[in-house]
């Protein structure tokens, strides 16, 4: 069944995403990039980190204390990203945000991501929802910094 | 009591946020449309009926607080912006220039960013010392560990009357006789205690002492300094411009003047200090002795019924003020809060600007309910039947 018809659904990817979301804990490994992202307008407090080889997002790990929309959301990117090239991620990351801001956007590259497409019903959620997306986004443009 | 002076309250919610702000009676907002409407001028110099009633209005506000903080003389009232201001005032126009390196201030680690901050930016430019009392087994302040911490060196005890997250109500009577004993500046934050409790600065030796207005049910903008009055003559002002110089010259020279005149530069919060008056007005007509009794009835109530529910981890369940702060098991704060307000009832999650308290509390983020006058048993029954249901958190917030 289409995620976005079923509203049980949608509630158990982001339920489950949150209650064991995937790679979290950090590594202590000077490859991966490391972002620390506080959101301003609440309190989620979340470090990410990015490992990239020959263009390739190789691997996405992180760790904090944030709510239910932060984690999972943080969880489901991490999904969404590894195995895909930086390119492909940066695609996914501007469709995420453009979903998340009612614009327009291309669903079939977001996977599970499109669970939050209703976001933007719940103004104070916004940035709990864009709290990866915004750390992600500065470490890959780090990358082109190199 | 009281809440059909409250307009925000003819809206169907639950308003448990009073320590973050609390809402504004009628007579309030209405005299602050006085002044828009009817007298707006600017205060000091104009020499016409409505800037005459304008100094007039403003310039009662100070005997106002004056009287309802047991102050000895106008001169010793300073408004400010808030309670943030008056505290930054307090250290870096007088404690940095009395403060040489080594001096102690003691501090703890219940207290608010801002009567944190400015201290440890002194401990950095002119290196005192910041030594932080334990607090107890209920995170709360006790005057035997402040005794313990008190040496030749300590210079200054700061900290809140009431904390703003524990909400323990310190023993500020002992504390400034113990300050007096030992020629230790004593500084109050009073932003969580002033129209709860009785607040004091002579009785309590206070020499320092800030809060805000709209913690009060008076506007925002607008907060209150006392000090010592020869303690603000030798206390620099932080801005400077009109309205606090004496005369200034072509050759650089210039003449400041007295206090309170000389903190307040340019044109204070006029409308807003004249609310603040009008509030002050409101809370001793009903007494603050009567609001913590209706606070204190109302959180051991809610604390009974919260010890009923399964998942929910109280923190501190003794302290004496409307404050209580828990949180659902393996739910983060900020859920919670979304969660209670889908019944309409506002409380407040996060760290609540004391971020020093997890090291004790083992814990970042609480949930703080906090009271006040209007808040009732009703109320306390919706949290709590709210809370009832809360196994089925997700459903609602997801």
């Amino acid at each position: 069944m289409n995620i976005l018809e079923d509203k049980e659904l949608r509630r158990e990817i982001i339920l489950d995403n949150y209650q064991n979301p995937m790679n979290k804990g950090l590594v202590n490994d000077s490859c991966y990039l490391k972002e620390n992202t506080n959101n301003e307008s609440c309190i989620d407090n979340i470090d990410i980190q990015l490992k990239v080889d020959n263009g390739i997002v190789s691997d996405i790990r992180f760790d904090g204390e944030a709510c239910a929309i932060s984690t999972s959301a943080t969880s489901i990117i991490i999904k969404s990203l590894i195995g895909k090239s930086v390119n492909e991620a940066r695609y996914i990351l501007k469709n995420y945000k453009n979903m998340i801001s009612e614009k327009e956007y291309d669903s079939d590259i977001l996977g599970e991501l499109v669970v939050y497409d209703e976001i933007s019903k719940q103004p104070n959620r916004i940035n709990c929802a864009l709290l990866p997306y915004n750390a992600i986004c500065k470490m890959l443009n780090r990358l082109d910094e190199v | 009591m009281n809440r059909e002076d409250f307009p925000v309250l003819k809206q169907d919610i639950v308003y448990f946020d009073n320590g973050a702000t609390t809402l504004k009676p009628q007579c309030v907002i209405d005299k602050m449309v006085d002044y828009y409407s009817n007298y707006t001028s600017n205060i000091h110099r104009g020499e016409y009926s409505l800037a005459l009633r304008t100094n007039k209005e403003y310039d009662e506000v100070r005997t106002i607080v004056k009287k309802f903080i047991g102050a000895l003389k106008e001169e010793e009232i300073v408004f400010t912006k808030g309670s943030t201001e008056a505290l930054n005032m307090i250290v870096f126009g007088y404690f940095k220039n009395v403060l040489k390196e080594g001096d102690e201030v003691l501090l703890n680690k219940g207290e608010h960013a801002s009567n944190v901050l400015p201290w440890f930016i002194l401990q950095k430019t002119i290196k005192i010392k910041i030594k932080n009392v334990e607090l107890d087994d209920n995170y709360e302040l006790n005057v035997d560990n402040i005794k313990k911490e008190i040496n030749e060196r300590t210079k200054v005890i700061a900290l809140s009357q009431i904390s703003n997250v524990v909400g323990d109500i310190r023993d500020v009577y002992s504390i400034g006789k113990l300050c007096k004993d030992n020629n230790i500046y004593f500084v109050v934050d009073a932003s969580q205690a002033v129209s709860h409790v009785e607040v004091d600065v002579v009785k309590n030796n206070i020499d320092f002492l800030a809060f805000s207005g709209h913690k009060m049910m008076g506007p925002t903008g607008v907060g209150v300094l006392y000090g010592k009055y020869d303690l603000l003559c030798n206390m620099e002002p932080l801005e400077y411009g009109g309205g606090m110089n004496q005369s200034f010259e072509s050759d650089g020279s210039y003449e400041l003047k007295t206090p309170p005149t000389k903190f307040e530069a340019g044109t204070p919060p006029i409308a807003e200090v004249i609310g603040l008056g009008e509030a002050i007005k409101y809370i001793e007509k009903i007494g603050v002795n009567k609001i913590h009794e209706h606070e204190l009835k109302l959180k051991k109530y809610l604390v009974q019924e919260l010890e009923k529910i399964d998942n929910v981890i109280l923190y501190n369940k003794n302290s004496e003020s409307g404050i209580v702060i828990f949180n659902l098991d393996h739910v983060f704060s900020q859920d919670t809060a979304v969660y209670l307000n889908h019944y309409k009832i506002c409380i407040r999650a996060g760290n609540h600007c004391t971020k020093m308290l997890k090291d004790d509390l083992k814990i970042k983020n609480t949930c703080r309910v906090s009271m006040y006058l209007y808040n009732t048993k009703e109320d306390v029954d919706k949290l709590i039947e709210a809370l009832r249901k809360s196994k089925d958190i997700f459903n609602i917030i997801l």
